[in-house]
Protein backbone atom coordinates (compact mmCIF):
# COMPACT_ATOMS: atom_id res chain seq x y z
CA UNK A 1 0.00 0.00 0.00
CA UNK A 2 0.76 3.37 -0.76
CA UNK A 3 1.65 5.87 2.24
CA UNK A 4 1.56 9.87 2.05
CA UNK A 5 2.29 12.41 4.38
CA UNK A 6 1.12 15.82 4.92
CA UNK A 7 2.90 18.96 6.83
CA UNK A 8 4.52 18.42 9.59
CA UNK A 9 3.97 14.89 9.46
CA UNK A 10 5.90 14.79 5.84
CA UNK A 11 8.54 16.87 7.36
CA UNK A 12 9.19 15.10 10.56
CA UNK A 13 9.00 11.48 8.27
CA UNK A 14 11.18 12.76 5.58
CA UNK A 15 9.49 11.70 2.85
CA UNK A 16 6.28 12.53 1.30
CA UNK A 17 4.97 8.70 -0.15
CA UNK A 18 6.26 5.16 0.00
CA UNK A 19 5.18 2.08 -0.67
CA UNK A 20 4.97 -0.21 2.18
CA UNK A 21 4.03 -3.85 2.88
CA UNK A 22 2.94 -3.73 6.40
CA UNK A 23 2.88 -7.88 8.03
CA UNK A 24 -0.24 -9.38 8.50
CA UNK A 25 -0.56 -8.63 12.37
CA UNK A 26 -0.90 -4.97 11.11
CA UNK A 27 -4.91 -4.35 10.68
CA UNK A 28 -5.98 -0.99 12.20
CA UNK A 29 -4.68 2.70 11.47
CA UNK A 30 -3.22 2.77 15.01
CA UNK A 31 -1.78 -0.63 14.34
CA UNK A 32 -0.52 0.52 11.13
CA UNK A 33 0.78 3.59 13.23
CA UNK A 34 2.45 1.17 15.50
CA UNK A 35 4.53 -0.35 13.41
CA UNK A 36 6.04 2.69 11.51
CA UNK A 37 7.50 3.78 15.38
CA UNK A 38 8.72 0.80 15.06
CA UNK A 39 10.68 1.14 12.02
CA UNK A 40 12.79 4.40 12.98
CA UNK A 41 13.15 7.34 15.19
CA UNK A 42 11.89 9.85 12.35
CA UNK A 43 8.59 7.72 12.72
CA UNK A 44 8.85 7.92 16.13
CA UNK A 45 9.22 11.45 16.07
CA UNK A 46 6.19 12.07 13.39
CA UNK A 47 4.09 9.85 15.84
CA UNK A 48 4.89 10.92 18.76
CA UNK A 49 1.50 12.86 19.44
CA UNK A 50 -0.52 10.18 18.28
CA UNK A 51 -3.81 11.52 19.39
CA UNK A 52 -2.89 14.86 17.07
CA UNK A 53 -2.65 12.63 14.19
CA UNK A 54 -5.13 12.25 11.30
CA UNK A 55 -5.68 9.97 9.07
CA UNK A 56 -7.37 9.45 5.87
CA UNK A 57 -7.66 5.57 3.47
CA UNK A 58 -9.02 6.07 -0.31
CA UNK A 59 -8.94 9.97 0.78
CA UNK A 60 -12.21 9.61 3.10
CA UNK A 61 -11.39 10.51 6.44
CA UNK A 62 -11.03 7.23 9.08
CA UNK A 63 -10.34 6.94 12.34
CA UNK A 64 -7.73 4.98 13.73
CA UNK A 65 -9.70 1.83 14.87
CA UNK A 66 -10.53 1.98 10.70
CA UNK A 67 -9.39 -1.71 9.11
CA UNK A 68 -6.84 -1.25 6.64
CA UNK A 69 -7.76 -4.42 4.10
CA UNK A 70 -7.74 -3.21 1.05
CA UNK A 71 -6.62 0.47 1.50
CA UNK A 72 -4.69 1.52 -1.23
CA UNK A 73 -3.48 5.01 -0.09
CA UNK A 74 -3.36 5.82 4.03
CA UNK A 75 -2.33 9.64 4.57
CA UNK A 76 -1.38 10.53 7.74
CA UNK A 77 -1.08 14.45 8.69
CA UNK A 78 -2.16 17.17 11.44
CA UNK A 79 -5.00 18.29 12.10
CA UNK A 80 -6.54 20.52 9.03
CA UNK A 81 -5.99 24.10 8.98
CA UNK A 82 -7.41 25.58 6.28
CA UNK A 83 -10.04 28.08 5.14
CA UNK B 1 -31.71 23.48 -11.31
CA UNK B 2 -28.96 23.38 -8.35
CA UNK B 3 -25.52 24.28 -9.74
CA UNK B 4 -22.11 23.36 -8.13
CA UNK B 5 -19.08 24.54 -8.51
CA UNK B 6 -15.46 23.35 -6.48
CA UNK B 7 -12.57 24.79 -7.77
CA UNK B 8 -8.87 24.39 -6.27
CA UNK B 9 -5.90 26.52 -7.78
CA UNK B 10 -3.00 28.33 -7.33
CA UNK B 11 -3.68 32.15 -8.30
CA UNK B 12 -6.14 34.00 -7.39
CA UNK B 13 -10.17 34.36 -7.51
CA UNK B 14 -12.56 37.30 -8.54
CA UNK B 15 -15.33 37.03 -5.50
CA UNK B 16 -17.84 39.47 -7.75
CA UNK B 17 -17.25 37.67 -11.06
CA UNK B 18 -17.98 34.33 -9.63
CA UNK B 19 -21.26 35.57 -7.40
CA UNK B 20 -22.25 37.14 -10.84
CA UNK B 21 -21.79 33.82 -12.68
CA UNK B 22 -23.82 32.05 -9.81
CA UNK B 23 -26.67 34.24 -10.69
CA UNK B 24 -26.56 35.15 -14.30
CA UNK B 25 -30.04 34.53 -16.11
CA UNK B 26 -31.50 32.80 -13.02
CA UNK B 27 -34.65 34.21 -11.72
CA UNK B 28 -35.11 31.60 -9.02
CA UNK B 29 -32.76 32.89 -6.83
CA UNK B 30 -33.64 35.72 -3.90
CA UNK B 31 -30.58 35.98 -2.59
CA UNK B 32 -26.84 35.79 -2.80
CA UNK B 33 -24.29 35.29 0.35
CA UNK B 34 -20.27 35.67 -0.58
CA UNK B 35 -17.63 34.99 2.33
CA UNK B 36 -14.13 35.85 1.06
CA UNK B 37 -11.44 34.94 3.77
CA UNK B 38 -7.77 36.54 3.58
CA UNK B 39 -4.47 36.41 4.70
CA UNK B 40 -3.70 38.84 7.61
CA UNK B 41 -0.95 40.43 7.69
CA UNK B 42 -0.03 38.92 11.87
CA UNK B 43 -0.57 35.78 13.42
CA UNK B 44 -0.61 35.84 17.43
CA UNK B 45 0.10 39.24 17.10
CA UNK B 46 3.62 38.41 15.51
CA UNK B 47 3.58 40.37 12.03
CA UNK B 48 4.06 37.73 9.05
CA UNK B 49 5.58 37.74 5.27
CA UNK B 50 3.22 35.08 3.36
CA UNK B 51 1.36 31.94 3.92
CA UNK B 52 1.49 28.51 2.80
CA UNK B 53 -0.82 26.47 2.37
CA UNK B 54 -0.38 22.82 1.58
CA UNK B 55 -3.06 20.62 0.46
CA UNK B 56 -3.74 16.85 -0.07
CA UNK B 57 -4.83 17.13 -3.91
CA UNK B 58 -7.72 14.53 -4.50
CA UNK B 59 -9.07 14.46 -1.28
CA UNK B 60 -9.26 17.77 -1.40
CA UNK B 61 -11.71 18.01 -3.82
CA UNK B 62 -13.45 14.97 -2.51
CA UNK B 63 -14.19 15.89 1.03
CA UNK B 64 -15.13 19.71 -0.36
CA UNK B 65 -17.87 18.00 -2.64
CA UNK B 66 -18.82 15.86 0.41
CA UNK B 67 -19.78 18.98 1.99
CA UNK B 68 -21.07 20.45 -0.59
CA UNK B 69 -23.19 17.60 -0.93
CA UNK B 70 -24.13 17.89 2.18
CA UNK B 71 -25.29 21.38 2.16
CA UNK B 72 -27.86 20.55 -0.85
CA UNK B 73 -29.48 17.78 1.44
CA UNK B 74 -29.55 20.09 4.56
CA UNK B 75 -30.73 23.40 2.87
CA UNK B 76 -32.77 24.62 -0.28
CA UNK B 77 -29.70 25.67 -1.99
CA UNK B 78 -29.89 26.52 -5.56
CA UNK B 79 -26.31 27.23 -6.22
CA UNK B 80 -22.82 27.15 -4.52
CA UNK B 81 -19.42 27.43 -5.36
CA UNK B 82 -16.52 26.65 -3.25
CA UNK B 83 -12.94 27.66 -4.18
CA UNK B 84 -9.49 27.40 -2.22
CA UNK B 85 -6.16 28.99 -2.93
CA UNK B 86 -3.13 26.67 -2.25
CA UNK B 87 0.90 27.45 -2.79
CA UNK B 88 2.31 30.50 -1.49
CA UNK B 89 -0.39 34.01 -0.36
CA UNK B 90 0.30 37.15 1.13
CA UNK B 91 -0.87 39.49 3.43
CA UNK B 92 -3.96 40.92 1.98
CA UNK B 93 -4.22 38.28 -0.87
CA UNK B 94 -7.60 35.90 -1.20
CA UNK B 95 -7.83 32.46 0.21
CA UNK B 96 -11.45 30.72 -0.12
CA UNK B 97 -14.31 31.88 -1.15
CA UNK B 98 -17.65 30.20 -0.61
CA UNK B 99 -20.60 31.33 -2.42
CA UNK B 100 -24.37 29.88 -1.49
CA UNK B 101 -27.46 31.19 -3.66
CA UNK B 102 -31.15 30.49 -2.17
CA UNK B 103 -34.65 31.96 -2.73
CA UNK B 104 -34.21 33.12 0.67
CA UNK B 105 -31.89 34.36 2.44
CA UNK B 106 -31.62 31.88 5.39
CA UNK B 107 -30.42 29.25 3.74
CA UNK B 108 -27.97 31.16 1.92
CA UNK B 109 -26.17 32.35 5.38
CA UNK B 110 -26.89 28.86 6.98
CA UNK B 111 -25.07 27.20 4.54
CA UNK B 112 -22.10 29.33 3.71
CA UNK B 113 -21.48 28.78 7.85
CA UNK B 114 -21.48 25.35 7.52
CA UNK B 115 -19.60 25.15 4.82
CA UNK B 116 -16.74 27.47 5.94
CA UNK B 117 -17.06 25.74 9.36
CA UNK B 118 -15.94 22.28 7.81
CA UNK B 119 -13.20 23.54 5.45
CA UNK B 120 -11.97 25.09 8.50
CA UNK B 121 -11.40 21.32 10.22
CA UNK B 122 -12.36 18.92 7.24
CA UNK B 123 -10.39 20.07 4.19
CA UNK B 124 -7.18 18.71 3.87
CA UNK B 125 -5.01 21.92 4.14
CA UNK B 126 -2.42 23.22 6.18
CA UNK B 127 -1.22 26.59 6.51
CA UNK B 128 2.59 27.74 7.28
CA UNK B 129 3.70 30.97 7.96
CA UNK B 130 6.66 32.88 7.95
CA UNK B 131 7.58 35.21 9.78
CA UNK B 132 11.10 36.94 10.76
CA UNK B 133 11.54 34.23 12.99
CA UNK B 134 11.35 31.31 10.36
CA UNK B 135 8.16 28.78 9.13
CA UNK B 136 6.00 27.64 11.11
CA UNK B 137 2.87 25.13 10.49
CA UNK B 138 -0.58 27.04 11.96
CA UNK B 139 -1.94 25.27 14.94
CA UNK B 140 -5.17 24.09 14.87
CA UNK B 141 -7.65 26.05 16.57
CA UNK B 142 -10.18 24.59 19.46
CA UNK B 143 -12.82 27.23 19.07
CA UNK B 144 -13.04 25.94 14.98
CA UNK B 145 -13.46 22.38 16.12
CA UNK B 146 -16.36 23.99 18.62
CA UNK B 147 -17.89 25.80 15.77
CA UNK B 148 -18.04 23.09 13.01
CA UNK B 149 -19.66 20.18 16.42
CA UNK B 150 -22.58 22.37 16.07
CA UNK B 151 -23.34 21.46 12.65
CA UNK B 152 -23.53 18.26 13.67
CA UNK B 153 -27.10 17.31 14.53
CA UNK B 154 -29.67 14.80 12.78
CA UNK B 155 -29.71 16.01 9.18
CA UNK B 156 -32.94 17.74 8.25
CA UNK B 157 -34.01 19.35 11.30
CA UNK B 158 -32.55 22.87 9.44
CA UNK B 159 -34.74 22.51 6.26
CA UNK B 160 -38.04 22.02 8.99
CA UNK B 161 -37.02 25.43 10.69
Amino acid sequence: MKLVYFAWVRERVGKAEEDVVPPASVKTVAELIQWLVGRGEEYAYAFEQAKSIRAAIDRSHVRPDTPIAGAREIAFFPPMTGG
Amino acid sequence: MMQATIRLQREDFDATAESAALTRGRTDIGAVVTFTGLCRGAESGEPITALTLEHYPGMAEAEIGRHVEEAFARWPLLGATVIHRYGRIQPGENIVLVVTASSHREAAFAAAEFLMDYLKTRAPFWKQVESRAGAAWVEARDADDVAAARWDKPPGREAAE
